[in-house]
């Protein structure tokens, strides 16, 4: 299996008509957008903004991040649109790099966050670094909470898609190539080299905690083996789940770092022979299964070490912690990537759960520390529901303007598959 | 020039020996004992005064000794206070971590120490003030006080500090955020390569065991026991007057539930970012089931149920709100008389 990536950068994104890429510039048709959303008749309105790296600019609460992603033959993000889905992963795949879609409007949940485009929360995630075309979407009165989620879920892919389809007219792109076997042939590709497996760990338990894998509900799948690949094409999409700093948004999905990082190592360190898929779930005894089956494929695909990265916390730092556990008793040597919580003073342990065997920790950084966050010239979306999300509270709002939030309130403040500088040290 | 106040006991402060532990609390102009090796290596700061007491007297004195050294800290404005280094004594490092506690965080002055890793005040005051790891007895003042003088140059120039090891003194146990160069993912497979490769690696997060809780012997007698609800699950009034938090909850509330047989949807909701909370707002008796236990209280199966809810937001609470969450609420439901506790989480 091979998949071409072509890469078309973008550093700038403008209102117009017709919809075209020049250059570096991506332009798009408000009106024409707003007539392909309004095609759901659960979507009451919708609008669009702009929000570009270093302005004065937050976006309030964000629901999903999406990087435009389209194939000329064959589907990006197969499986939510079409019934008769094809497998994500083969062929050529244009992708809008530097630019995504970034979903607003009236909040679902508690789960939603902030993406600041300047100033100190700049500093804590990538999404600061890239254009945002923002969709502020206001559903219908009789859609309820979980068909609320659905339908912005599937608006932000969809817009992705067709903002994605701008690209098959560029002809100045750079292309990344990558190759994926069966079982035997990645075995046998590399012998002299130590064979590692990704544990891919991706929340699945209900609204704002769900991931769609294929367009269903990853609830209902057990453990599975996946291509990095088909990851790249939108296999694997968010279902706007858990606290922002920890939420896997979409586009940390198709671009998932522990799978670009173990690539650039794959052939010369080791042999990176495959991923298998963890659902976290909620009760005790699915973690065990869960556990067995991924731990069985990670031996079925003769590992000798293993990484896995993480969604969320507290719950499910005991998926993350037994699955080390018993990766370790199997002789694979397992890193894990994990936020802490050690509290506003940083003076409380870090983790709900621990094991022994966690001996090799990278952390993306204390989530309950606290940043007061500049007031900004602009704001997407709805600054008072900062009140309601994870890492906010009533008194965030200063009367400044000023926004008190603890990290796990930023966007991807300390993303789980390891996309940011963010760390801890202790003192 | 920047002014240090010292702090010694009877024997560094060349008074005695042990017969000499009881001396009150004394201060000189300038620099005495180990405070002229300190000067000697911090050119640029002067010896504002050293204060002695003696160890017993310190011991059984605390609160007399610290309003004597707040008033040299109020008489002598320092910038820094040194106090010991204490090696491995005892009383002494009990001393040395008092003041500097005093000094530090009441008084808002930097403030350091130098101890051995096993002096038990080590673990005591680590977090209160930075202590320099010293040698076992006073034979490695030599070593010390290049040490702690090259630390206490540092906070007099207002230079930011390195890491505990960089800078040779104990962690304080407070984990700071800080900013990579290379990003999680990197820094992950650069120390699986090196996990499987045998070679050294360091983890970012030592891992804390935590002590587990037996789970409680069963009440002898259900049919005449007070039982009270808990739960983590974020149950609240409807419009959540005391603003708990969705995350990272800093405290527990009770709600009077006198004359409810159970929480009615549309009066009690869930504000826990953690779950989905469509199914425990339609019937918030799903996360804190306040409607079974009324109903076993009325069929005579319990003896009484404490007319209250106790919650919170479990949810990237720290361990340590939590623990003290677990005794605050232990204590107030002790004092109601409650034998025995539902305790819900989600």
């Amino acid at each position: 299996m091979v998949l071409e990536l072509r890469k078309v950068a973008i550093r700038n994104i403008e209102f117009g008509s017709p919809a075209r890429i020049e250059g570096d510039k991506l332009i798009v048709d408000p009106d024409e957008m707003k007539e392909w959303m309004l095609e759901d008749s659960r979507i009451k309105d919708v609008s669009f903004d702009i929000a570009l790296p270093g302005t004065s600019t937050r976006i309030l609460p964000v629901k999903d991040v999406i990087e435009p992603r389209a194939k000329i033959e064959g589907e990006t993000f197969p499986g939510l649109f079409r019934e008769d889905m094809e497998e994500g992963g083969s062929g050529v795949t244009y992708c809008l790099d530097g630019c995504v879609v970034t979903t607003t409007g009236p909040i679902v949940g508690f789960q939603e966050g902030v993406i600041d485009m300047s100033g100190p929360a700049a500093e804590y995630n990538v999404y600061s670094k890239l254009c945002h075309l923002v969709m502020i979407l206001e559903k219908q009165d009789y859609v309820d909470p979980h068909e609320h989620e659905k339908v912005v879920r599937l608006a932000g892919i969809k817009l992705a898609r067709k903002v994605g389809e701008l690209a098959f007219a560029c002809e100045d792109y750079t292309t990344e190539t990558y190759e994926w076997g069966n079982i035997g042939e990645n075995y046998n590709a590399y012998p002299d080299l130590p064979r590692v497996v990704y544990v891919y760990n991706c929340m699945s338990q209900g609204l704002l905690h769900d991931s769609y894998f294929y367009g269903r509900d990853s609830k209902i799948i057990v453990p599975t083996m996946l291509t990095p690949l088909e990851i790249f094409d939108g296999a694997l999409v968010s279902g706007n789940c858990v606290s922002p700093g920890s939420k896997t948004t979409t586009y940390m999905h198709q671009n998932n770092a522990c799978i670009k990082e173990l690539y650039k190592h794959h052939g010369k360190d080791f042999n990176f022979v495959g991923i298998v898929l963890c659902p976290l779930m909620t009760s005790l005894k699915e973690k065990f299964r869960n556990r067995m089956l991924t731990v069985r494929q990670v031996k079925m695909l003769g590992a000798d070490g293993a990484l896995i990265s993480q969604e969320g916390f507290g719950n499910p730092t005991t998926d993350l912690m037994i699955v080390c556990q018993e990766l370790e008793r199997n002789g694979i040597k397992t890193v894990i990537i994990t936020n802490e919580d050690a509290g506003i003073d940083g003076m409380s342990e870090s983790l709900p759960d621990s094991v022994p065997e966690a001996n090799a920790i990278v952390t993306t950084g204390n989530s309950n520390a606290t940043l007061m966050l500049p007031a900004m010239d602009k704001t997407i979306g709805v600054l008072k529901d900062i009140e309601r999300v994870c890492g906010g509270t009533v008194n965030s709002i200063q009367p400044d303007g000023r926004l008190l939030i603890e990290i796990h309130g930023i966007m991807g403040g300390h993303n789980l598959q390891g996309n940011t500088l963010v760390g801890a040290v202790t003192i | 020039m920047k002014k240090i106040l010292f702090y010694t006991n009877q024997f560094f402060g060349q008074i005695g020996g042990e017969e000499f532990a009881y001396t009150e609390p004394f201060v000189e102009e300038g620099a005495k004992g180990p405070a002229t090796g300190f000067m000697a290596a911090l050119p640029d700061a002067q010896a504002a005064a050293t204060i002695v007491c003696g160890d017993n007297y310190f011991a059984e004195n605390i609160d007399k000794c610290k309003d004597f050294i707040r008033a040299q800290v109020e008489k002598y404005q320092p910038d820094l206070f040194i106090a010991g280094p204490a090696f491995n004594a005892g009383r002494f490092g009990i001393a040395c971590g008092e003041s500097c506690k005093l000094v530090q965080g009441e008084l808002g002055i930097p403030a350091i120490t130098g101890m051995y890793e096993e002096n038990p005040a080590v673990d005591m005051f680590k977090a209160d003030c930075k202590i320099v790891k010293t040698a076992k007895s006073a034979a490695g003042m030599r070593a010390a006080i290049p040490d702690m003088a090259a630390l206490a140059g540092k906070i007099l120039r207002g230079e930011k500090l390195g890491l505990p090891k960089e800078e040779n003194y104990f962690p304080m146990g407070k984990r700071v955020n800080v900013f990579h160069e290379k990003n999680g993912a990197v820094r992950a497979v650069e120390m699986l390569v090196k996990k499987l490769n045998g070679e050294p690696y360091e983890t970012e997060l030592e891992i804390s065991t935590y002590e587990k809780v037996e789970p409680a012997a069963p009440l002898p007698d259900l049919k005449h026991a007070k039982i009270a609800l808990c739960t983590s699950g974020g149950i609240v009034p409807f419009g959540n007057p005391d603003h708990l938090t969705a995350a990272s909850a800093k405290f527990w509330k009770k709600y009077d539930l006198a004359g409810m047989d159970r929480l009615e949807s549309g009066k009690f909701e869930s504000v826990h970012a953690g779950y989905d909370p469509v199914y425990a707002n339609e019937n918030p008796n799903r996360v804190a089931p306040y409607n079974v236990l009324k109903e076993m209280e009325k069929e005579g199966e319990i003896g009484e149920i404490y007319p209250y809810l106790i919650t919170t937001t479990g949810n990237s609470t720290s361990v340590a709100d939590a623990t003290r969450f677990g005794k605050e609420i232990a204590e107030e439901l002790k004092a109601a008389g409650v034998q025995g506790v539902i305790l819900t989480s989600t």
